[in-house]
């Protein structure tokens, strides 16, 4: 028989985070503190729409690019909070969850060769994507010391005469960093010089701490033309099981998405979509509750790290922070089995979204306060013994 | 500041100070600064314990008592909502829009309790014009928790 598989996908590695969650998996009382995804409950009122949307047997397929009434909203809702105007009927596509834009976005605009710069650490969907696109992933390795925000430096050294689009992923998942205007500006600059398309993947963008609302990149003069800007429900509604994300940019771009997206996926969910216009509508209030609640949590964990001399950037964004294990003379993989044997605390090693992630650990704190005590407890007295041992 | 201070201990009464102020951003003293001026102010007036009674031994029934009045000349709703809520008895009293004047809280060991706080207290009331007494049979959410939910991490417990 001959081989049943493809070479381009058999060598695709597959996500460090699963080789963690098979271990941890294992482990009875094990605490996490590994996971990506929000603890509320999706808002009722827009759980009720969706059981709504049901009982009125609305259970057939929108159309390719999605309900109508939920582009419009969609539109809305980044005019209020981005100020970036698009036109629903051309420039959006409904998709399932943010993970379908990033796939079907980085296939439409790749040719085999292209290269597509990717900022790490990052998601881990991002490689895989370019690869099965027959595109060339050029990695970006962002430090430590600026506060893992790309900088212009970064972005110049890596662009090729083959460069043709840069993801930027922020903010950002593991590192919870975040872009600034001011940071973007200089992205642009590039981008707008080089003729480099952007995706901007701003899933987290309602989860900023630092004062200000989440900039997009798209909303930076001449950078609309050049942005795809994907989006979704998940982080900011809690609603990550409703598989639903979006995706806005240029009409040119959008149409091959839509080909690609009407081919594979044909629509996204119905009674998600329908949910969904209830949380553009009626959701930023929760959405407010939510980052209020994670902003407290957030500087609990921080303030806790102090104590216990864990070094950490100030995150500023999503609901991750990344502290430095590097005192510790010990990789990212061995301190996390370490931690999960010897205290049953998960956490997921920071080289599970990048090589440069090596030296820190994904910390999540998308949970309740007494979760967060009892694994910092925990973690605390790890550490301890650790530099009693290396004295 | 004050209403964030008060939205977490109004859900939480026992958390730390210290937890709180780091949440917060501001530091313990200043924290509990603005706790006991509240406290002063009676914009605090009490710290109270959720119970689920129904899951102790303990006998109690709850009744909702819907109370319409008359006010009479010198005895404005203030006057008699003060004959009402002196009673230790009542839990709660408040004045009402709609079609009847005040909601009473009323909680006793039993049924036959409560009925005769309302015919030997409540209805003699010389400004009480009628009463309609609704027993409360099962608590499902109280101040805002689900008294019979229980709390599970449904999710999976390491994702990208």
């Amino acid at each position: 028989m001959r081989n049943p598989l493809s070479n381009v996908v058999v060598d695709i590695q597959p996500s460090g985070i699963r080789k963690f969650f098979d271990i941890v998996s294992e482990m009875k009382d094990a605490i996490s503190l590994g996971v990506g995804e929000p603890d509320f409950d999706t808002p009722w009122h827009i759980r009720e729409e969706g059981i709504y949307s049901l009982e009125k047997g609305r259970t057939f397929y929108t159309s390719n690019a999605g309900l109508k009434e939920l582009k419009i909203e969609i539109c809305n809702y980044l005019d209020r909070r981005l100020g970036i105007q698009y036109d629903y009927n051309n420039e959006v596509i409904v998709t399932v969850g943010g993970s379908e834009a990033i796939d079907i976005a980085i296939r439409a605009m790749v040719d085999p060769g292209d290269e597509v710069l990717v900022p790490q650490p990052s998601y881990v969907s991002y490689v895989p994507c370019v690869t099965l696109a027959y595109g060339k992933p050029v990695i970006i390795e962002l430090q430590e010391k600026n506060q893992f925000r790309l900088t212009k430096e970064e972005l110049l050294s890596k662009i090729t005469d083959k460069t043709k689009i840069l993801i930027l992923p922020f903010p950002n998942n593991p590192t919870g960093a975040i872009m600034e205007r001011k940071d973007l500006e200089d992205i642009a600059q590039v981008c707008i010089e080089k003729d480099i398309f952007v995706i901007s993947d701003e899933i987290y963008s309602e989860l900023t701490y630092n004062g200000d609302d989440h900039v997009s990149i798209a909303s930076i003069p001449g950078m609309k033309e050049r942005t795809i800007v994907i989006n979704g429900f998940s982080k900011a509604y809690a609603m990550t099981g409703w598989r639903l994300g979006y995706a806005v940019g240029p009409e040119e771009i959008l149409r091959q998405m839509i080909k690609i997206h009407q081919f594979a996926i044909m629509c996204a969910p119905t009674n998600s979509q329908y949910a969904a216009v209830e949380a553009l509508k009626n959701g930023d209030k929760d959405v407010a509750k939510m980052r209020e609640s994670y902003n407290q949590r957030r500087r609990f964990l921080l303030n806790a790290f102090k104590e216990m001399n864990l070094e950490c950037f100030e995150p500023f964004g999503a609901f991750y922070a990344f502290p430095s294990i590097k005192r510790f003379n010990m990789t990212s993989d061995e301190f996390a089995n370490r931690l999960l044997a010897e205290e049953k605390v998960a956490v997921v090693p920071g080289t599970a979204f990048g090589d440069c992630g090596e030296g820190f650990l994904r910390i999540s704190y998308a949970y309740s306060l007494e979760q967060l005590k009892e694994a910092l407890g925990r973690i605390k007295s790890f550490v301890q013994r650790l530099d009693e041992q290396n004295k | 500041m004050r209403e964030k201070i008060l939205e977490s201990i109004e859900k939480n009464a026992r958390i730390d100070l210290k937890d709180l102020a780091v949440m917060l951003g501001i530091s313990e003293a200043e924290l509990a600064n603005e706790i006991a001026d509240m406290e002063k102010e009676k914009i605090i007036c009490g710290y109270h314990t959720l119970i689920n009674w129904d899951d102790t031994s303990e006998e109690k029934v709850t009744a909702l008592i819907e109370v319409q009045v008359t006010p009479q000349r010198g005895l404005g709703f203030d006057k008699i909502a003060e004959r009402m809520y002196n009673y230790s008895e009542v839990r709660a009293v408040y004045l009402m829009s709609g079609g009847f004047d005040f909601t009473v809280i009323l909680e006793g060991k039993s049924m036959k309790e409560v009925a005769q706080f309302v015919t030997e207290r409540l209805a003699p009331l010389e400004a009480i014009r009628g009463t309609a007494t609704h027993f409360i049979l099962k608590k499902y959410k109280d101040h805002g928790t689900v008294l019979v939910k229980n709390n599970q991490d449904e999710r999976m417990l390491v994702t990208p």
